[in-house]
């Protein structure tokens, strides 16, 4: 499944990128550009208007049927320009609230992925190497995967109790396996005839991972990774909503407990905009690496 | 560098892929191996360059045992597509056949320059190999074997890739770099004419068990050219002299 939604994506960046790619580019005539650019911009409204067309929909359904509990759409909008940010250029427009909150939550979700990154990178790689390590360790990891990882909240909450290691155990040992599944699937399927090659010219262990094992199976690794992420970033809400004393999810459950819903909704749009923007980072870094996926027609492994 | 093979078999559990086969190859020759297809001659080239491990015997570079890719000998493979790093620049794949070497810095640079140059590929090392055509990604594979400064060239199939104009511009490449670089050379082809053109021996291959069935010392003078050699009637007679062997084994066998 996740191997699908790799393969998905990639190739839709590789669309997107053939056309923004200026070298792609400097050979074709003028009507060749604008034509993309129109693709472009028909395909961007193709996307959003459904968006939009949902947020007019909540916002009439809202209003129709005035509740506490669910406010219209302009009314989240005027709170979350109101919560979140500050005529202030020396803090970026960011207000005190964003400043208490956000960089905490994010700092955890980079502690706990980074650490899963590494850690996730690092058993893949083995198992990918190794047949009797896959054979011996891929069932159990694939459970661990099946399980919901949000369950996983109430006995770290027993080891650790409500302290930091607790919120960053969840968020690494969540996002993890994915990434060792997803590296190991790589490794096992980089091309023989570039460790062929690598072989033949006699390439010391270090260089032949670093250089050669790991960019050849970087389509999966990233794949992974970026899955990962929206993973990393549910459990740093949910850990968040029930041990914390700050942070989004604890801003959440805050405004929730204090029938504070239209700041709870305005934490809630924060929260859908920090993921959109970590998967775009994550997207930009992907197509950064991966041009020669793309370029060699490689990109339907 | 010579090369001995001694009674080099290869089985796959009960199929003999490879009849033993014993060659000599002296330093500085070049050697074509053709053959039908099955015949084992890629099979024979991987266990030279000590990438296949054989079933039966030996092979010796200047009286060493060859266990696993040995220094000295660099190998092109026949699709360059998937033997050179597509993330890698060329300068960077080139590097790549070095760092066992542990070259300092400038000594590396200066040489990937030069061989970047012989092959006729200067000022192109910034690219990366997806950016360069067919021919000039395998000229990419022929310097980045050139790199480590073999004295034994083993080419599996190098120009089955490649177009016909492309294929002749490579083969005088090779001849040329033969000379510059004072390679030992064993090239695998399925092509005729191209295991006449090249070579000083050419050695037939026959299929079904792979074996040798003709070593063929070929007499044509040099430096060859595709227009002045290929016109010689003594090239004629060479090539009607492998074709034959190659498309009717059973025919010549006389060994």
């Amino acid at each position: 499944m996740t191997k699908a939604t790799g393969t998905a994506s990639t190739t839709a960046a590789a669309t997107t990128a053939s056309a923004t790619d200026p070298a792609a580019a400097t050979s074709a005539v003028g009507h060749r550009r604008t034509g993309a650019r129109t693709r472009r911009a028909l395909s961007a409204v193709g996307s959003l208007w459904l968006l939009a067309a949902l947020l007019v929909a909540w916002e009439i359904v809202a209003r129709l049927s005035p509740s506490v509990f669910f406010p219209p759409f302009s009314v989240v909008l005027g709170q979350f320009g109101q919560d979140w940010f500050a005529a202030r250029p020396q803090t970026l427009f960011a207000s005190d609230r964003f400043l208490e909150s956000v960089p905490v939550s994010l700092s955890r979700l980079a502690r706990g992925w980074l650490l899963a990154a590494v850690l996730g990178v690092a058993i893949g790689v083995v198992l990918g190497r190794s047949r009797v390590a896959r054979h011996l360790y891929s069932p159990v990891i694939r459970f661990w995967m099946s399980v919901p990882n949000a369950a996983l909240l109430p006995i770290a909450l027993q080891f650790f109790g409500i302290t930091e290691a607790m919120n960053i155990f969840l968020i690494t040992f969540g996002s993890m396996w994915l990434i060792a599944v997803n590296t190991a699937d790589g490794v096992a399927g980089v091309d023989p005839s570039w460790l062929r090659a690598a072989r033949s010219m006699r390439l010391p262990r270090p260089v032949l991972y670093l250089r050669v094992i790991l960019p050849a199976a970087a389509p999966h690794i990233l794949a992974g990774l970026r899955i990962s992420l929206g993973f990393g970033l549910i459990l740093m809400i949910v850990a968040e909503l029930y041990a914390t004393t700050a942070g989004l999810g604890h801003d959440v459950a805050l405004y929730q407990q204090t029938f504070r819903y239209r700041e709870m909704w305005s934490a809630f749009l924060l929260i859908a905009l920090i993921g959109i923007a970590l998967n775009a980072a994550v997207d930009l870094l992907e197509r950064r690496l991966l041009r020669w996926q793309r370029r060699t027609g490689l990109a339907s492994l | 560098m010579d090369i001995t093979v001694d009674g080099l078999a290869k089985r796959y559990g009960e199929h003999l892929a490879l009849e033993p086969v014993s060659i000599k190859i002296g330093q500085g020759e070049f050697v074509t191996i053709v053959g039908p297809s099955g015949c084992g001659k890629s099979t024979l080239l991987m266990m030279m360059a000590g990438l296949l491990a054989p079933s039966e015997g030996v092979v010796r570079l200047d009286d060493t045992p060859v266990d696993g890719p040995p220094q000295g000998v660099s190998v092109v493979f026949q699709d360059y597509g998937r033997s050179l790093f597509p993330w890698l620049t060329v300068r960077r794949n080139l590097a790549m056949a070095a760092v066992a070497q542990k070259l300092p810095r400038p000594v590396l640079e200066a040489r990937i320059e030069r061989v970047l140059a012989s092959v006729g590929l200067a000022g192109q090392g910034a690219k990366h190999p997806w950016q360069l055509s067919g021919g000039m990604q395998q000229r990419v594979a022929i310097a980045r074997a050139l790199v480590a400064e073999p004295r034994v060239l083993l080419m599996d199939e190098p120009f089955a890739a490649v177009d016909a104009q492309t294929r002749a511009d490579l083969e005088d490449l090779v001849l040329r770099l033969r000379d510059e670089y004072g390679v030992t050379i064993a090239l695998v082809t399925h092509d005729i004419d191209e295991s006449v053109y090249l070579a000083d021996r050419v050695l037939v291959l026959a299929a079904g068990p792979g074996r040798l069935i003709r070593d063929i010392a070929v007499d044509l003078p040099t430096p060859r050219g595709q227009l002045t050699t290929k016109r010689l009637p003594r090239f004629a007679d060479l090539r009607a002299e492998v074709f034959s062997l190659v498309m009717r084994p059973e025919l010549q066998e006389v060994r």
